[in-house]
């Protein structure tokens, strides 16, 4: 199987080898292998109850892989101990589907928390580099408002917010625009372009979401719930324009080009 | 033309009428079709198959409908599939046409459907078994992990935050205490009467002193502070920690570095163990107090004699041995407490079940530590 498109010349950042997922007897995904490269937007799209969430937990860790193994660039993450792993995941920042902020501490802890647990700022820089990452998700002002005082689209940017507290060179964003109004949820989409430009940083978003796969994805990867792997892969705009693989023409065009050929 | 039935119209019920010729029985449904007058049984038009080849409608008198025509109309066509009839759909109104085309669309999925499986007993008792082996296991593994924690805790390279401790100290402890009083209060009175009604037989109602005192100290003022507890405390910590899980809090814990039983389970755990020997030293007080309040007050004993005969009963020995308790049924309340929250499913149902669990677990498996700790202490002669 090919990893990548290969038509990009950046640098493997995350590379699953043979990768099975299952949960006990049951197999959601058998057989990954796909290479994410540097500065990627790469999109993980499939139907829902394909697995999409599920591979990206266990490319944070959160799920062992029944099979296969993930590498970080070189280092195998899936073999690695509980510190190499929290050294890896420290580069790494997540926004869950529902922003998973801690209900318990304002947006400013919630941000806060992670720079106190990872760097030697003392307690006043810290609240500045908290409200710095508020400003760029347009949240300034908000430091000592607690998640449930603000509007759902506002925890996602909050979340997202955190999820760039230590300057990660890799994001995950989980189902980005679910919830959102159509307004917010482009809005979001022009942020990920925006911080893969100026942070330099690799952008893998789980999502189903048709119009943002093709306006922001650079690279793909498209899992069958059928036939439980990935079945098509690639540059999306590209996969539309010249896939003749019936269920992703059907899965980016909405259903519009029924996948009845085979 | 018919339409849909308007909401407010009062229920006047729609009729059924049949007209045969040659082999085609016309069904004629007229008035107001609604389902609060009910659906009309097949039985009738299943009566007059004999012979039919082909069913059609006539809807000319049809004044309104809803879901009653509709379920009638499909009920009709699978009756008249199994029995070889055509259904002329042309007769109906063209939105009860499209409705059953849009049901008809989707043939049933037959494997769908939930069947009541009748398991034998034997099947039962094995599942039963086969789980109760897997919670036993994830209740050690949970419990290793917290030793792990408090080994990180002592050396101290756990990580969580000072604030939540405080937080959760202030919650198991100063803001428990108004309810603490009263189940208190109220317990040394009712061992108060309880005494009082036997001691009395012999004049010995004195004694009523030694009851109240060695029975809360040895006892109840643990006892009743750990139901409180595990009702107030122990069913918050599974809530709590069970909606993180719903919200994914805690995996987003996870990802960014941080242990959730460093972080989540040990200042609570820490909080409400170092909180329950103090609550049970203040109930102990406030419950010899409501034993004082009716020794006193009721079987004129005097306030002297009932504190002589107080101090007299009570040792040192008795007072260790219900702080001890307390301190195991803190332990106990706080492990449930944060065990059920941890390994809650992933619903606003499954909290509920995590609540219910942790305080179901916490005071059955507190009553029966106490008992091995009578039992215990009568050994050893305490």
């Amino acid at each position: 199987m090919m990893a990548g498109n290969g038509n990009k010349n950046g640098a493997a950042v995350i590379t699953a080898r043979d990768l099975t997922m299952a949960y006990g007897d049951f197999v959601v995904m058998r057989d990954l292998n796909f290479t994410v490269e540097q500065r990627d937007i790469f999109i993980i799209m499939g139907g829902s109850g394909s697995g999409k969430s599920t591979l990206l937990r266990h490319m944070i860790g959160l799920e062992e892989p029944a099979k296969g193994e993930i590498f970080y660039g070189e280092e195998n993450f899936t073999r690695a101990d509980e510190g190499e792993r929290r050294r890896i995941m420290r580069r790494v920042g997540v926004l869950f589907q529902s922003g998973a902020l801690w209900s318990s501490m304002t947006l400013s802890e919630n941000i806060g928390l992670l720079l106190e647990a990872n760097t030697h700022l003392n307690p006043a820089e810290i609240r500045e580099v908290a409200s710095l990452k508020l400003s760029l998700v347009g949240l300034k002002g908000f430091e000592d408002y607690y998640p449930s005082e603000i509007s759902g689209g506002m925890q996602k940017r909050a979340g997202l917010a955190r999820a760039m507290a230590l300057d990660p060179i890799v994001l995950f964003f989980d189902e980005p625009s679910a919830g959102l109004d159509p307004i917010s949820a482009h809005r979001l989409d022009e942020l990920i372009v925006e911080l893969r430009d100026s942070l330099g940083a690799t952008i893998i978003v789980v999502t189903h979401e048709v119009a943002s796969i093709l306006a922001i994805g650079t690279n793909s990867i498209f899992l069958d719930a059928e036939t439980r792997t990935i079945t098509a892969r690639g540059n999306p705009r590209e996969l539309l324009a010249r896939s003749d693989n019936p269920k992703i023409r059907a899965f980016l065009t909405r259903g519009q080009e029924p996948m009845e050929k085979q | 033309m018919a339409k849909p039935a308007p909401i407010q119209e009062a229920a006047t019920s729609g009729t059924l009428s049949f007209q045969e010729s040659d082999s085609t029985l016309v069904l004629r449904p007229s008035g107001r079709w609604s389902v609060e007058s009910g659906i009309p049984s097949l039985s009738e038009v299943d009566r007059r198959l004999g012979g039919i080849r082909r069913i059609a409608f006539d809807t000319s008198s049809l004044e309104s409908w809803d879901s009653s025509l509709l379920t009638f109309v499909t009920k009709l066509v699978e009756l008249a599939r199994a029995q070889g009839v055509d259904v002329d759909r042309s007769g109906l109104p063209s939105g009860v046409r499209r409705l059953i085309d849009l049901a008809e669309a989707v043939p049933e999925r037959k494997d769908a459907r939930r069947k009541d499986i009748d398991r034998p007993l034997i099947e039962d008792v094995g599942v039963a078994t086969i789980k109760t082996v897997e919670e036993t296991r994830s209740t050690l593994a949970f419990l290793g992990e917290l030793v792990l924690a408090f080994g990180r805790f002592f050396t101290f390279r756990a990580r969580y935050r000072a604030a939540d401790l405080w937080l959760f100290v202030q919650e198991a402890g100063a803001k428990a205490l108004p309810i603490v009083t009263l189940i208190s209060f109220l317990s040394g009175v009712i061992l108060s009467f309880v005494g009082a009604v036997q001691l009395r037989m012999f004049g010995g109602q004195i004694y009523v002193a030694d009851l109240v005192a060695i029975g809360m100290t040895r006892e109840m003022g643990a006892l009743m502070t750990a139901v409180i507890m595990a009702g107030r405390t122990g069913a918050a910590f599974a809530a709590q920690l069970g909606t993180m899980k719903v919200t994914q809090e805690i995996d987003a814990f996870k990802a960014m570095g941080f242990e959730p039983m460093d972080f989540l389970v040990l200042p609570r755990v820490i909080a409400l163990t170092a909180m329950m020997p103090l609550l049970t030293l203040y109930a102990n007080l406030v419950g010899m107090l409501g034993g004082a309040l009716i020794g006193i007050g009721m079987l004129d004993i005097t306030p002297a004699a009932y504190y002589v005969e107080t101090t007299k009963a009570i040792t040192v020995t008795y007072v260790l041995l219900g702080l001890f308790k307390s301190l195991v049924y803190g332990a106990i309340i706080a492990f449930f407490g944060c065990l059920r929250g941890m390994t809650c499913g992933n619903s606003a149902s499954a909290v509920g079940d995590a609540t219910t669990s942790a305080v179901v677990s916490s005071i059955v498996v507190c009553v029966v530590a106490n008992g091995i700790m009578a039992v215990l202490s009568y050994v050893l002669n305490i």
